[in-house]
């Protein structure tokens, strides 16, 4: 009887090497598909906006314009290295009026940039990201904090929404995408 | 001296009979949270990096438009614009927008955000179409899918 008992076991030993094999083969076809990216706000339709032309005063307003060989021209001049655009945007943003040629207040200050059909994506998102990444860093300047740490800030958390808020309204996030040319394309 | 002897006797096996327990646990966690990706991609996918990149809170809100490419060479060389499975004509593109619109939810509706992941190759003129056809079917929530840059000089 008691032999009989011990017959009726199961191996179990390999099981772990089953549950390895389909562990492995999970882990490695799982891709965490990550949502993270530089966003941005359409301005409505055009046929609304024609009607009211907003004049913005030259100091007010920041242009950077990209043509179709990926060269940049930043405010009338011409810059080699996008890399610096961070440095003028965050100098352009937080004037607040000493400068006679930059903006009068965060407030008011707006970031255009213009591209051409030619100018490629790369460059694009390299520009968009020196001028937001200005704009984060004014807002982490506003609590002491860098530009990454006022990213990481979370919003479901009241007392840090508040902050983020609060960063909002004293920097909003001011920047144009222009329709591009259509010359060089 | 029959007291070690004892001891000694005792088995020195680490039971492993809990440790199936412990991988199919992994192994249910991993099937639990890999996404089976819906699309087929069929434009070329190299994402440009940025450094201050922001995430997107609910999953459930956006909708993805691939820009770029086609892999295979019966489409041509001219980046192309995929949404779900297939291709898809700038002209349709507010009729998608209606469409992907119409699966969320009443409150939801003007929450909707566009994912755009456009390949690095690609040129501004096709970009910008898109942004004019979502402008016009007012989805003027999007957002340029990149990955983080990692700097190497620091």
């Amino acid at each position: 009887m008691a032999r009989n008992r011990q017959q009726q076991e199961v191996n179990a030993g390999s099981m772990a090497d089953i549950a390895f094999l389909l562990l492995i083969f999970f882990l490695v076809t799982t891709q965490i598909n990550s949502d993270k990216g530089l966003q941005i706000k359409l301005p409505p339709k055009a046929d609304e906006q024609d009607k009211t032309q907003i004049d913005i005063p030259d100091r007010n307003l920041f242009k950077i314009l990209i043509n179709s060989n990926d060269q940049l021209l930043v405010e009338d001049e011409i810059l080699n290295d996008p890399n610096l655009l961070k440095g003028l945007v965050y100098e352009f943003i937080n004037n607040n009026g000493e400068n006679s040629e930059l903006s009068d207040s965060p407030l008011e200050g707006v970031v255009s940039i213009k591209t051409d059909r030619g100018t490629s994506y790369d460059l694009f998102i390299k520009v968009l990201d020196q001028v937001q990444g200005a704009y984060y860093k004014s807002r982490g300047s506003l609590f002491g904090l860098s530009a990454t740490e006022y990213l990481n800030l979370d919003p479901k958390n009241p007392k840090q929404k508040a902050k983020i808020d609060k960063a909002k309204e004293s920097f909003p996030m001011r920047i144009s995408i222009a329709e591009p040319n259509k010359i060089g394309g | 001296m029959s007291k070690f002897k004892k001891k000694s006797q005792s088995s020195q096996d680490i039971p492993t009979a809990a440790l199936p327990d412990i991988i199919f646990m992994l192994l249910f966690f991993f099937m639990v949270t890999t996404v089976i990706r819906e699309d087929e991609i069929l434009v070329e996918q190299s994402l440009p990096a940025a450094e201050d990149i922001t995430k997107l809170e609910r999953k459930s809100l956006v909708s993805y438009l691939y820009v770029g490419q086609p892999k295979e060479a019966k489409f041509g060389t001219e980046p192309l614009v995929q949404a779900n499975d297939a291709f898809i004509r700038m002209d349709e593109l507010i009729l998608w927008v209606t469409q992907e619109r119409d699966k969320l939810d009443e409150v939801d509706k003007n929450q909707m955000t566009v994912s755009l992941k456009v390949d690095k190759d690609t040129k501004m003129g096709i970009v910008s179409d898109v942004q004019q056809e979502l402008r016009e079917a007012n989805a003027l929530k999007i957002m340029y899918n990149t990955p983080q840059l990692v700097k190497d000089d620091i």
